[in-house]
């Protein structure tokens, strides 16, 4: 076994996008995560380093950062995990715009779940009686498969797609969709589908994987992209779908 | 790519699986029956066949092509989605035109 070394070489991204990586120094401690580093160099070396977290536990999604090249969830990734060499470099999320340090601006991200039409739409009143909705049913099955979204947006940093067409939803738009699509209480499917299915919409995705691949909560917005292709492709070849 | 394109893109894929067998068997063919230009020619004159299975390939290839030349513009350079359409459009009229031009020179000329 290497021997743990008692100090971690860490390097931050300081300032806007055109910044630069600064290293410093920081004590490794047992069961240290990202988000603990971070937050030792903002308290003990530079007070000024800006970034984002909340919940410290995996909940919130407020922390994701580009560690060592990967987009991660730093508050539940553990220094043992990624930096065997004891070395971090962490950046800001690619693809958002960068506000300092290692905080990026949200505001795209969001705006494209709205574009995606990734809100609820009620289909009935508050007098309404509250639907029954049976757990096994096909459809409440494939929405709960993607219904844990944390909203951090690794998926949307890790995507091929979303860095190099600036229209694209982008994996959690698109899996928040998927949800909806397949919500029996949903009524809000035909303005949906047609959201998902213009220029930029589900069949922009390349099927990559990344998103798969970092999804901190195990998800597969792949899979939820897949799903709504093969819905607008079937609504557009029923007449459905005008584009 | 909006779902319009993406259907067409993937019909005209699947409807190319078939052809593409059947091309590469023609070519396979000529070739292990060390066929001639003149040899082939003269199976090719004056065939509807030919000229139909030909002329199917071509659209197919032109169409999808097209497709796909617009989204690698749109996605690996500047330019915007429209001028990358504009210039896919160009492109699949080049090669309707080329494959066009071959289908006559086999089958009419």
């Amino acid at each position: 076994m290497p021997e743990t070394p008692a100090e971690l070489s860490v390097s931050l991204w300081r300032g806007g996008r055109e910044g630069r990586y600064e290293t410093y120094a920081v004590p490794r401690r047992e069961s240290q995560t990202v988000l603990d580093v971070v937050t030792y160099v903002q308290r003990h070396l530079d007070p000024t380093l800006s970034y984002r977290f909340a919940c410290r536990v995996g909940m919130c999604g407020s922390c994701a950062m580009t560690v060592n090249g990967h987009p991660r969830w730093t508050c539940r990734t553990h220094v043992a995990k990624v930096a065997g060499d004891g070395r971090l470099e962490i950046g800001p999320l690619e693809n958002l715009p960068l506000i300092k340090d290692l905080a990026t601006d949200m505001q795209p991200f969001f705006e494209k779940w709205q574009q995606a039409k990734g809100v609820f739409a009620p289909s009935k009143t508050r007098n309404d009686a509250i639907p029954r909705i049976s757990p096994d049913s096909p459809a409440r099955i494939t929405a709960d498969a993607a219904i844990e979204c944390i909203n951090c947006g690794v998926c949307y940093s890790a995507c091929d797609t979303v860095r190099w067409n600036s229209e694209y939803l982008g994996p959690a738009a698109l899996n928040r969709a998927w949800t909806l699509v397949n919500d029996e209480r949903d009524a809000g499917n035909a303005a949906r589908l047609r959201a998902i299915a213009a220029s930029g919409g589900c069949h922009s995705c390349h099927s990559h994987q990344s998103c798969q691949e970092h999804c901190p909560v195990s998800l597969n917005p792949t899979a939820s992209i897949a799903g709504l292709k093969r819905r607008a492709t079937a609504a557009y070849l029923n007449g459905e779908l005008k584009s | 790519m909006n779902v319009r394109l993406y259907v067409w893109q993937r019909a005209t894929a699947t409807l190319m699986v078939p052809l593409v067998l059947v091309h590469i068997a023609v070519i396979f063919y000529a070739t292990r029956q060390q066929m001639t230009a003149a040899d082939i020619l003269s199976r090719t004159h004056s065939s509807v066949a030919w000229a139909s299975y030909y002329a199917l390939f071509v659209a197919a290839v032109s169409i999808h092509a097209s497709i796909g030349v617009r989204n690698v513009l749109a996605e690996w350079s500047r330019l915007t989605e429209r001028r990358a359409g504009q210039i896919a459009i160009v492109f699949g009229v080049v090669l309707a035109f080329l494959g066009a031009h071959a289908i006559f020179a086999l089958v009419v000329a």
